[in-house]
Order: structure tokens, then C-alpha cells, then sequence
């Protein structure tokens, strides 16, 4: 598994600085146009409407769970799916001692670490924005790469039984960016219809994001066992999903 | 009888035939009705098989066969479906890892990171098999020379030619120094020239004791590189011998290939009666096989025959094959 991991680094090493530059854009742009451009409005037309805490500080959690929500999915599709079918790097792997189940935990585990600095990085320009009350903040760095992770296995999982890409499409439009829109990413999920709030409690993205935001808030202390509650549906689907992961991979890379 | 004397001592081959001068060690890869199905699609059909140390051992047969299949097999990332498979005195589906890790495999497809220099891809190959990292750059640099890519261990694959690509692929499947080394069709889609210095090379390393076992559909690599081969067909193995075994077996010394100008040579079904051993029709030629090539032109001119051009040469692993399945190797 480590060595797999090793390979992953190695290729990184290349796209090292472009990727530190996105890092550093993605949450400079969203927390400015969103956070700080829409907030302003939102702030001064109903001042009380999110408690008392301003738009930036509501969005800013959400964000960096949403924002590592999306990199750890992307990870686990096109660079996955390169390995197994155009790259074919995953079966040389399989002709090695290196097993299916090092395939898949190798890549879960660079995967954690992209996420890590992702979400490092995220953090690090929160705080710049005065965006966070808490210096819990740091702990809302591992929540939200758990989020990732929860995302990242199943969908490597999936990605494993594909041979084209042509229903990642599909999954972004129709899975990860209805998510990243109505997980309380961007408003309260108590303003969606009655209806669609169960549907947000499936999402595991709600869950992080509810842990990142009391963190970063600094109001977990009000209900800790809940927030134990979203940890642990988290590292479920992660555990199902890497479980998973390993079998298709198994399979994937048996069939040649 | 001690461990040495053991492993000295003569071992009766079931499936006969002369080796590389090693037959006397016991087989390094011994197949039992190896079978391998997918769904209700018999890839490999109960084929027996042993594979001495030292020997150069290949499966001639063509594309569709079951020699992939069988590669993988050997390779343990195909589980058999039935019958017995042992390498290296090892189970595939118990030991798998420590088979892969005395195994060297050149498949068929290039699986090399692009997104890697050339050097980068032996080094973080030879960690796979949990070498220390010293040790993976010092086999880097001499693979690189013993593949003649020394120069380019700088560059990036991406740009690499075919041959090129392939010879890096050779050099990687080297660096954990392996006992056997997997060539799937090493030379498939390869220029003769690049095909060349390929062979030279995996000559050079049987020559240093390495045994392959190596899949073709091409006759002339089956030639030159193999001790022993296995003529697959339909996935079953019809024929095993050397190169020189199976055509003294199934063919004659010499081949006169006639051909007529368009249109003729259906003309004159049944008319050659007497002049060859054995007479096969293909589409484009007509080929008379006999132990005296030149004799059959003669008695042809004779007869009054008058092909477009003739051509008398020695037989060929092609023939073999055209003779035991009644089709051409390449389609």
C-alpha cells in the first residue's frame, strides 16, 4: 500500500505548484465573491436571519467541506479510472507482489493526503478572511477531509466497474453538484421544503458540514454527541466504501 | 538423498520433449488440464505443459488461441478455473504475491507511467517488490545500458518510440531479477529493426540463464528465441516439440510456393496430383510440399505448368501450422 502511494507522490511531484496555485484561488475567489460580495447583501437585508453569525462565517465552513468534497470525487474518477483502463499503471502494480486491496488503500491514502492539503490550504485563507471564531478550525480540517474520503471510496468503487468515462458526467451533474448546492452548503437546509430535508440528511456532505460549522463556530460544545453521530455515519460509508473498493478493484484487475 | 541431490536428480517429463539442455531439474512451471472460462467461454481447455529452468518456452498460436489467457494464468492475476497450475513449486491461488515477486512479466499492452521520466519508472517499479531504494537506482542505470536507454533515463515515456517503449518495459520486468521472465507477443506491432535489437536482447538474457516463456503468432520469433513451443489453436494445444521437432514432424524439408497470375490457379484444381507430398491451396498461392523443392518445379514445367513466379524454400514453423489446423498463423 505504500508503495502505491509512493508512485502517486512521485507522478504529483509534477503538478506540485499548479495545484498549490488552485489551492490557494479556489477558496480566495468563492470566500470573496460569495462570502464577502453576496454576504454584504445578505447581511444587511436580514440581519438576524442565521443567528446572529454573518453570511462569510456560514459559508466559509460549508465551503470547505464542499470544496474537498469535490477534489477527493474527482480523485477517485478520471485518475482512477487512468490507472485501470488508459494508463494501465494499476496492472502493472498487479503483476507485483502488490495486491488489489494495496491498489485501492494506496490510493485512498494519496487521496488523504491531497485532501489534507486541500483542505490546510482552505483553512489557512478562512482565517485570513476573519471567516473563522474558533480556533477549532484545525479540527475542521480532518472532518472535512473525512468528507472527501466518504466520497472518494464509493465512488473509486464505482469507478472500478467502468471502462469509459462517460458516466462521471453524469455523477457530477446529477450527484456531487445537487449536493454541493443543497447540503446547507450555502443556506440552512431548514429552508428547503419539508420534504427535502430527510433527503439532506443522506447526504454525507450535510453531516461535515454541520461538524466543520459548529467547529469553526465554535458552538460543537452545545451538542457533542450529535456531532458524534455525523462523525461516525462519515467513517461508515467510508469503511463500506473502501470494503467495496478493494473488491472491485479485485475484480477489475483480475479481468485484465 | 539430500536437498541438492533432489533437486539434481532426473525427474520424468510427462509431456516428453527435449529441453535446452536443462531437462534434468524439475519443471519450473507445471500445468495439469490448466483451464480457464469466462462465463460459458472456454478460453484454455485443459492444456498440460511443463517449463524447465533455463529453457526458452514458447506459445505459438493464433490471435484468439488462449495464450493471453494462459500468460496470465502463469502471471497469477487470472485465478485458474480448473485443473492444476504450479510455478515455481508454488500454488497461484495460495501464493500469488510470492510468485509475482519472482516472476517478470512484459504484457502485451504497455503499462508504463507516462506521466513518469524513464529512470522513475524502474525505480518505483523495483519498490513493488520492496527493494531499498539504493538498491532499485543501481539496477535503474544498468538495465538502462543493458536496454541501450541509458541516454534517455532523463526524458520523459511519452515521447519514447515503440521500441523503444518496449525495451523499457523488458528493462522493468528485470529490475527484481526474476526467475522467469512473461513476454506477451514481446515484439507485436514493432518495426523489423526494433524487433531485432528486442531479440538480441532477450537472447542475451537466456543466454545468461534466464528462462522465458513468451507468446507470438509470429513463426520467425517462435524461431529464433524458443528452445521448445507449444502450437496452440481454439484453445487447446495440438502440437509441442522444438522448432526443428515440429517440422521434421508435420512438414517437409522444402516448400515450392507457385504462384499463378489471376484468375488461373482455380482453373487447375486436380491437375498436380503426384507432384509433392502434400499440396496446400491458399487463396493467393498454391504450396507443394516435398523434400526436394527444386524437383517439384521441374516436374511442374514438365507437366506444363507456367506460374508467375516461384519460390523454393526450407519449411517453416508456418507450415506446421497451416498443416495441423488447416489455417494461417496471421489472418
Amino acid at each position: 500500500m505504500s508503495r502505491v502511494l509512493e508512485h502517486r507522490a512521485l507522478q504529483y511531484r509534477r503538478t506540485f505548484r499548479a495545484s498549490i496555485f488552485s489551492s490557494f484561488g479556489v477558496p480566495i475567489l468563492f470566500l470573496t465573491a460569495m462570502g464577502v460580495g453576496l454576504g454584504g447583501y445578505v447581511d444587511r437585508s436580514a440581519d438576524a436571519v442565521l443567528g446572529g453569525v454573518s453570511y462569510l462565517e456560514f459559508l466559509a465552513p460549508g465551503l470547505l467541506a464542499a470544496t474537498v468534497m469535490q477534489t477527493g470525487s474527482f480523485e477517485a474518477s478520471f485518475p482512477i479510472l487512468n490507472g485501470l483502463q488508459w494508463g494501465r499503471i494499476f496492472h502493472a502494480m498487479a503483476a507485483t507482489p502488490l495486491r488489489g486491496r494495496d491498489v485501492a488503500l494506496g490510493n485512498l491514502a494519496w487521496i488523504a493526503i491531497r485532501l489534507t492539503l486541500v483542505a490546510t490550504i482552505f483553512s489557512i485563507v478562512i482565517v485570513l478572511f476573519g471567516a473563522s471564531r474558533s480556533p477549532m478550525i484545525v479540527f475542521a480540517i480532518p472532518v472535512a477531509v473525512l468528507v472527501g474520503l466518504a466520497f472518494a471510496a464509493p465512488i473509486m468503487a464505482f469507478t472500478a466497474t467502468q471502462r469509459r468515462p462517460d458516466k462521471f458526467a453524469q455523477l457530477f451533474r446529477f450527484g456531487i453538484t445537487p449536493l454541493f448546492l443543497f447540503s446547507g452548503t450555502f443556506f440552512p437546509i431548514e429552508s428547503l421544503p419539508g420534504f427535502l430535508q430527510p433527503v439532506a440528511w443522506l447526504s454525507p456532505l450535510w453531516h461535515g458540514v454541520e461538524v466543520a460549522r459548529g467547529l469553526m463556530l465554535g458552538t460543537i460544545g452545545e451538542a457533542p454527541l450529535l456531532a458524534l453521530v455525523h462523525i461516525a455515519v462519515l467513517v461508515a460509508i467510508l469503511v463500506v466504501g473502501a470494503m467495496v473498493a478493494i473488491r472491485k478493484i479485485d475484480a477489475r484487475l483480475e479481468k485484465g | 538423498m539430500t536437498e541438492i541431490d533432489e533437486a539434481l536428480s532426473p525427474v520424468t517429463r510427462a509431456s516428453g520433449g527435449s529441453t535446452g539442455g536443462a531437462s534434468s531439474a524439475p519443471p519450473l512451471i507445471r500445468a495439469r488440464g490448466l483451464t480457464k472460462r469466462f462465463g460459458t467461454f472456454t478460453a484454455v481447455d485443459g492444456i498440460d505443459f511443463d517449463v524447465a529452468p533455463g529453457e526458452a518456452f514458447g506459445f505459438l498460436g493464433p490471435n484468439g488461441a488462449g495464450k493471453t489467457s494462459t500468460m496470465r494464468m502463469i502471471g497469477c492475476t487470472s485465478p485458474v478455473s480448473a485443473g492444476e497450475l504450479r510455478i515455481l513449486d508454488m500454488d497461484p491461488d495460495r501464493d500469488g504475491p510470492a510468485i509475482r515477486g519472482r516472476l517478470g512479466v512484459v504484457p502485451q499492452q504497455d503499462t508504463l507511467d507516462n506521466e513518469l521520466t524513464v529512470r522513475e519508472n524502474l525505480l518505483i517499479y523495483g519498490r513493488y517488490f520492496g527493494l531499498p531504494r539504493e538498491e532499485c537506482a543501481r539496477r535503474a542505470d544498468e538495465l538502462l545500458d543493458f536496454v541501450q536507454l541509458a541516454d534517455r533515463g532523463k526524458d520523459r515515456v511519452e515521447p519514447l518510440s515503440g521500441g523503444m517503449k518496449r525495451r523499457l518495459t523488458i528493462a522493468r520486468s528485470l529490475i527484481n531479477e526474476p526467475d522467469v521472465m512473461l513476454l506477451d507477443e514481446p515484439t507485436t506491432g514493432l518495426d523489423p529493426q526494433a524487433r531485432h535489437l528486442v531479440w538480441d536482447r532477450l537472447y542475451r538474457l537466456k543466454q545468461r540463464g534466464v528462462t522465458l516463456v513468451l507468446t507470438t503468432h509470429y513463426m520467425d520469433e517462435a524461431e529464433q528465441l524458443c528452445d521448445r513451443l507449444v502450437v496452440m489453436d481454439k484453445a487447446r494445444i495440438v502440437a509441442e516439440g522444438s522448432p526443428r521437432q515440429l517440422i521434421e514432424r508435420y512438414s517437409t524439408k522444402e516448400v515450392a510456393e507457385f504462384r499463378f497470375a489471376p484468375g488461373i490457379q482455380e482453373t487447375l484444381d486436380g491437375q498436380f496430383e503426384g507432384l509433392a507430398d502434400r499440396i496446400e491451396r491458399l487463396p493467393d498461392r498454391i504450396l507443394f510440399y516435398a523434400d526436394d523443392g527444386e524437383a517439384v518445379v521441374i516436374a511442374a514445367r514438365d507437366r506444363g505448368f507456367h506460374p508467375e513466379t516461384v519460390l523454393v524454400r526450407r519449411s517453416s514453423l508456418e507450415d506446421v501450422f497451416l498443416r495441423l489446423t488447416g489455417r494461417s498463423l496471421i489472418e
